[in-house]
């Protein structure tokens, strides 16, 4: 039975995506500006956008009627106003309006728990070392040389610590996960149940006894630093070196276009898992493009419209069902009705795998011609201009251009091809002119080729290359059987469904392997020739 | 049981039918083949003329098909089903022992001591036709 992962069944860092930190981390993220941060995180609702899948494609197809004109240099008075939306930007706004409320108090709840904790765990050793000073100063005794030195070791350790921290903790949080980070969690907690423990301890036996012996009392203190730097090293054990050696290969599938990639992952649980899947996603799988898949859908609607059940008994599958029986009947003539247009189907002479050939040939034939062309108007665009030399540059003031220029001094020359190209290819809704002549730009300011320039339209390249508007996959749902803070098994298959797609995740656990030894004596590589074999028959 | 090139080859051969023992999905016969004309011929132990390229039976299985229908170490074999055994590669002689359509197979196969049998009987019986088992084989090279 699938369960979507849902907000129920919280610890008591209640309404958490992330486990808690030791010290507060990114209080210079909070002035940075609000959009940003919450575009740049893959945060995970439950709630899907609504009517997104329309907009999605409404998009797209209206941008394939688009005006033909746009790789020329004509202006046009259109009837818009200026101050108009697109489509994508009113999807945009939406969306920046559920991250912001909904994240917000869950993230600012954990890491105020974190600063507190951070900042107890801080101060302990050092209030250890001040209180006696300042609650019984005269019976002290005085600090001698090993106590002094013990005072140098304490302040270099809790130096240390606190790099250590920082460096283990104080990093941007690269996502927010349905549940608790239980590893973190579980550290936050044994960290509070020691302080507590060591407070207790020096509660009853120091201060209220009163003890006199200061060198005990920073030899205590100095205990707890070292054990606060081995929670630390079981920190980075749980968190950083236990998933780094490989035991899963786990097989994502792309489900509209079956694009399969096979990574290796550690032991992870599956929250972590999935996440360290959605970030390879980005990275290599090429981007997603609907548009593609418009004539699978076409063929399948025309295997069945060519067929209609006519039900000449008198029955009527229409009528309301009335009670279960009447609701079996009714089940039970659907069901031979769709039995006999399967075999119907399989027995009417389809020829559609003729059109379906023809028409890949056809399509791929003008894919190459229509590269040809590409290729050749790209070449001849990029003679026209070449870098200035800099005795040339007392010559003809006049005409030196910038990169920029450059670009769109040449880019019309090849416009019209690649226009072309790109929708014969699909692809044209990726690609927005302004990028195009950046692109343009960037190569001619690098000395790249035609060729080099080119790359980049020919093949579909990852997602993360394409601007954020094309990436269709900004909110990740996990939809798994199993809890996802359990860890990754053998044979566990979760799916990690966007809008428009989901990635279909299958595990396979890298088997033991049992090795044994043989010892060959190099001397003992010996040969004869032998040419008469022998075959039982 | 030597030749010579270009003249047909003459010998004293016994006729033995083997039938093939079923042992799983395969089908045997309980002995082991050497030679070849792929082969080296100077390291058969049982052939007299150490430049026959022949096919010879190298080992028998005690209680096998082919030891109970009287094959025996060292025999050449000449025919097997009517093809010739005398001038082909290891790999076809297996090939045309080992055919799974066939149940039975009837193989010519010569020996020393058969020469000498008949040599023995045309000698104390000079108008003996000889017959039973042996039968003297005219088989073209």
């Amino acid at each position: 039975m699938d369960t979507e992962s849902t907000y129920s069944g919280y610890s008591y860092y209640s309404g958490r995506s992330r486990g808690s930190h030791r010290h507060g981390e990114r209080s210079r993220d909070r002035h940075k500006p609000r959009s940003k941060d919450s575009r740049s995180e893959k945060s995970v609702t439950i709630n899907t956008p609504p009517a997104e899948p329309l907009l999605g494609d409404s998009a797209v197809r209206g941008e394939q009627v688009q005006d033909d004109n746009w790789g020329e240099t004509t202006t046009a008075v259109t009837g818009t106003s200026e101050h108009s939306l697109s489509q994508e930007d009113i999807v945009r706004i939406t969306k920046d309006l559920e991250d912001s409320v909904g994240l917000d108090c869950r993230r600012y709840f954990a890491r105020t728990l974190a600063i507190i904790l951070g900042l107890l765990v801080f101060f302990t050793p050092l209030a250890f070392l001040v209180l006696p000073h300042i609650l019984w100063p005269e019976n002290l005794k005085t600090c001698g040389t090993a106590c002094e030195g013990l005072f140098i070791s304490v302040a270099f350790k809790l130096l240390i610590l606190l790099l250590a921290v920082w460096a283990l903790f104080f990093r941007p949080a690269r996502a927010g996960l349905p549940r608790v980070y239980v590893f973190r969690a579980l550290l936050a907690v044994l960290v509070l149940l020691f302080v507590i423990s060591y407070w207790l301890f020096y509660g009853v036996r120091i201060l209220e006894s009163k003890d006199d012996n200061y060198q005990g009392i920073v030899q205590y203190a100095v205990s707890l630093v070292d054990a606060l730097l081995f929670i630390h090293y079981l920190a980075i054990v749980l968190l950083e070196l236990r998933q780094l050696q490989p035991c899963f290969s786990v097989c994502i599938t792309r489900s509209t276009d079956g694009e399969t990639r096979h990574y290796n992952l550690g032991q992870l649980s599956i929250q972590r898992a999935a996440l360290a899947i959605i970030e390879h996603y980005y990275c290599d799988f090429p981007v997603h493009n609907p548009a593609l898949l418009s004539a699978s859908k076409s063929r399948a609607a025309k295997h069945l419209a060519g067929l209609k059940v006519y039900n000449v008994d008198g029955e009527f599958p229409a009528a309301p069902a009335e009670g279960p029986g009447n609701n079996a009947a009714a089940a039970g003539i659907a069901h031979s009705q769709s039995r006999a247009m399967i075999a119907a189907a399989a027995r009417r002479r389809d020829t559609s795998h003729n059109e379906l050939y023809y028409e890949e040939a056809e399509h791929e034939r003008r894919v190459r011609k229509r590269r040809a062309r590409l290729v050749v108007a790209v070449e001849e665009a990029f003679t026209h201009i070449k870098r200035m030399q800099e005795e040339e540059q007392k010559k003809s003031p006049g005409d030196i251009m910038d990169p920029r220029e450059a670009a769109q001094a040449i880019f019309p020359s090849m416009a019209r091809a690649l226009q072309k190209y790109l929708r014969t290819t699909k692809q044209q809704h990726c690609h927005s002119m302004e990028s195009i002549q950046q692109h343009l730009a960037f190569c001619i300011t690098n000395n790249m080729t035609p060729k080099a320039f080119l790359e980049s339209y020919l093949t579909p390249g990852p997602t993360l290359r394409y601007s954020r508007d094309h990436w269709r996959a900004r909110q990740w749902t996990l939809i798994s059987e199993a809890s996802v803070t359990s860890s990754l098994k053998d044979g566990s298959i979760f799916l990690l469904k966007c809008v428009d797609f989901s990635l279909v995740v299958t595990t396979k656990k890298i088997p033991y392997i049992q090795m044994s030894e043989e010892y060959i004596d190099p001397k003992s590589h010996k040969f004869v020739l032998r040419l008469q074999s022998e075959t039982s028959v | 049981m030597s030749f010579v090139p270009g003249q047909p080859v003459t010998a004293v051969v016994q006729r033995i039918e083997i039938q093939k023992l079923r042992q799983g999905e395969n089908l045997i016969l309980g002995f082991s083949i050497g030679g070849g004309i792929d082969q080296d011929p100077g390291q058969n132990p049982f052939s007299e003329d150490k430049s026959d390229k022949g096919i010879y039976v190298t080992r028998i299985s005690p209680g096998g098909p082919a030891e109970l229908a009287g094959l025996r170490i060292g025999d050449k074999i000449m025919q097997v089903n009517g093809w010739d055994m005398t001038m082909v590669t290891h790999d076809d002689a297996r090939k045309k022992l080992t055919k799974k359509k066939e149940d039975v197979v009837r193989v010519l196969v010569t020996r020393k001591s058969l020469e000498e049998a008949v040599k023995h009987s045309k000698g104390t019986h000079p108008k003996h036709e000889c017959g039973g088992s042996t039968s003297m084989h005219r088989l073209m090279q």
